[in-house]
């Protein structure tokens, strides 16, 4: 995974809320085998409106998504990150993200922002004003700036140093495999067991 | 001070805990289906890395899978992901129900009827709707496919600890009213994100009543409404429910197993982060108007006006579901007409769902004009319900008798809304073309969807 310090970008206004994952990207996408190529299946169902924000010129070169709360509910599929960012997104601002999305896009390196709604409101304000207002997500100094305004923002320690290492994350667990082959040992012999092919 | 249910299981799966890093949790369950493992698989691959325990990981086919035969699977994009699952399966070791075993079926239907989710336990699977397991007492959520892979290799996953809920339900529901209007009206009250950030468990008598079945459904959604996971304390009926199922305890490990599990309670002196109470009593029978599971209502009552939403992210939201959903503002829920019923799916696609609908469907047709797919959750289920006569009662009603998968729960296999084509489907997201792209989706309890498909437009049985 590519280190991840701060990023500076023009921003794309998505003003919708619960944009869940099956509007990210449909399911009919999500049957290839492959982790990169699923661009096409960005929000592909808003797509055919030339009004909808990702078509308007203004915005096709718009790396940071501004959306309303309760983005990346529902299913899921890491799909929805990875065509995220194979469009060019490095980040998505909201006033609240799906837990499960939260989590994958931090596993990718798509930097998941949880900014208020007046932030937010501000954002989209700016971004509508003037489309190439540049938006700077800082994840060393946990704060978004933009337009003269500067915003903190929350994430843990653990995940910011991972994110600006590039770490593997199970490269970091396996360096604790002492420890997982010591709980395994303790388990109680209740626990199911699958039967494994012959 | 006493612990919660959630912070006992969790406490129990802690490999290692660090100050200012994540805890490492245990796994004890990892199911696995095609759509979400490829990547993961892949990624072992060119690590050079294997699948740490086969024996904790179990796999099957379901989403891309066809419901009208068990052989053929047409579309080539769906086929190559199961096959690449097959080979996946054989590569590393893992145990796979394939389309026409004896046991494949929806992943959160098998891994209950296997009797391999169990109380206490972690279980994970590259799929939201893994929260369906709580309903025995495990923390089990979903998660990503860099996560899968990261369970593959390791058996563990980094995980900050969530805070916990209750959600206190008193009361009794009332005859005619399920699990499936429960959780509906619990959404519609605390909305999609109410749940985020924590672990739920239900609880009071209205939930002891009910059967594990109807616990799933409960526990099911729990993703709905933003929540990590989902689950209900174990007792004489979970128990009863995984004696000799294949993979429960037994001899002297069912002894060992059950002393362990009913301690597995929330002690008297725990205190929750948030509780939310909600009365069982009150609630009927519980329908979507819009496009997510917390945009519904009462049958009896109409759809709401936008304008009535003090919010204005809930007001706009509203008036883009009502235009996606062709609907007009003031109009009686019971007079929406629909296209097709879909009865199935991980939330209500297990037999007593199939009871409850043929219960209402037994010596009616459905009504002219409309389709109605009837999809058990799995093999075992469509062999079970079959045994009991039940897809007779279905077939002679005029709806479709089909195998087991999760159909026309997501647009990804055959079972497909053609664009603007409404639904009232027991599944359980009502998404902007979740069920196919146009479609329009009311979300529906099993007696609901049988009373629909006979009145052609949303009813409950008491109606017709």
């Amino acid at each position: 995974m590519e280190k991840f310090t701060a990023h500076t970008g023009t921003g794309v206004p998505l003003r919708r809320s619960d944009v869940d994952t099956d509007q990210i990207i449909p399911a009919v996408y999500l049957k290839r085998v492959t982790r990169t190529g699923f661009a096409d299946g960005l929000f592909s169902a808003w797509r055919d409106d030339p009004d909808f924000v990702l078509n308007k010129p203004e915005y096709a070169g718009g790396t940071v998504l501004v959306a309303g709360p309760n983005f990346g509910t529902g299913s899921s599929r890491e799909h929805a990150v990875w065509a995220l960012q194979d469009h060019g997104f490095a980040a998505v601002i909201a006033p609240r993200f799906g837990d499960i999305f939260r989590g994958n896009a931090l596993k990718g390196g798509l930097l998941p922002v949880q900014l208020p709604q007046d932030a937010v409101d501000t954002l989209w304000q700016a971004v509508e004003a003037d489309p190439g207002t540049e938006i700077t997500v800082d994840l060393a100094a946990r704060q978004v700036r933009a337009a003269g305004h500067a915003w903190d923002f929350t994430i843990d320690d653990f995940t910011r140093w991972r994110l600006m290492e590039g770490l593997d994350d199970i490269g970091l667990t396996l360096r604790h495999e002492a420890d997982i082959t010591a709980y395994e040992a303790g388990r109680a012999s209740f626990r199911p067991r699958i039967a494994t092919p012959a | 001070m006493g612990r919660t249910l959630a912070e006992k299981i969790w406490d129990a799966h802690v490999v290692r805990s660090a100050e200012g890093e994540p805890d490492l949790l245990y796994i004890d369950l990892h199911l696995v289906h095609e759509v979400t493992s490829p990547q993961a698989f892949d990624g072992l691959r060119m690590a050079g890395r294997g699948v740490r325990r086969p024996d904790l990981t179990l796999a099957t086919e379901d989403h891309n899978t066809p419901t009208d035969n068990l052989i053929t699977i047409a579309d080539p994009v769906s086929r190559t992901q199961v096959e690449t699952l097959r080979r996946n399966a054989e590569e590393f070791g893992v145990r796979l129900h394939s389309l026409g075993d004896a046991q494949q079926g929806i992943v959160h239907v098998i891994g209950p009827q296997l009797g391999a989710t169990q109380p206490g336990m972690t279980i994970v699977c590259g799929d939201s709707h893994t929260s369906t397991h709580g309903a025995f007492g495990s923390i089990a959520f979903g998660i990503g496919t860099s996560e899968v892979e990261h369970v593959l290799a390791t058996q563990t996953l980094p995980q900050a600890t969530p805070k916990t809920m209750a959600v206190n339900v008193t009361g009794e529901l009332r005859p005619g009213v399920t699990a499936k209007d429960l959780i509906l009206a619990l959404i519609a009250q605390v909305g999609t994100g109410g749940g985020q950030g924590h672990i739920v468990e239900y609880r009071g008598e209205a939930i002891r009543n009910l059967s594990m079945e109807a616990r799933m459904t409960i526990c099911n959604m729990s993703i709905e409404w933003g929540a990590k996971a989902g689950l209900v304390a174990p007792d004489e009926t979970t128990f009863a429910y995984l004696k000799g199922r294949e993979y429960a305890p037994a001899g002297a490990d069912w002894d060992a197993a059950l002393e362990y599990w009913r301690g597995l309670v929330t002690d008297d002196d725990a205190t929750f982060d948030t509780e939310v109470t909600i009365d069982a009593g009150t609630i009927e029978p519980f329908v979507t108007w819009g496009t997510n599971p917390g945009q519904g209502a009462p049958l009896s009552a109409s759809v709401p006006d936008p304008a009535s939403f003090e919010d204005a992210s809930e007001r706009s939201a509203a008036e883009r579901a009502l235009a996606y959903m062709d609907l007009t503002a003031g109009t009686p829920l019971r007079d929406i007409a629909v296209d097709v019923v879909f009865l199935g799916s991980c939330t209500n696609g297990r037999l007593e769902d199939l009871r409850a609908a043929a219960s209402v469907l037994n010596g009616r047709k459905v009504a002219d004009g409309v389709r109605m797919l009837v999809v058990p959750g799995s093999a075992k289920v469509r062999e079970a319900a079959e045994a009991e006569g039940l897809h007779e009662v279905f077939t002679a009603a005029g709806a479709e008798w089909r195998f087991a998968g999760c159909s026309m729960c997501l647009g990804m296999n055959p079972d497909v809304l053609t664009p603007g084509q409404r639904s009232a489907s027991t599944s359980n997201r009502n998404f902007e073309g979740r069920q196919g792209r146009g479609g329009r989706t009311h979300l529906v309890s099993p007696q609901v969807a049988a009373a629909t498909a006979v009145a052609g437009h949303l009813a409950a049985p008491a109606d017709l």
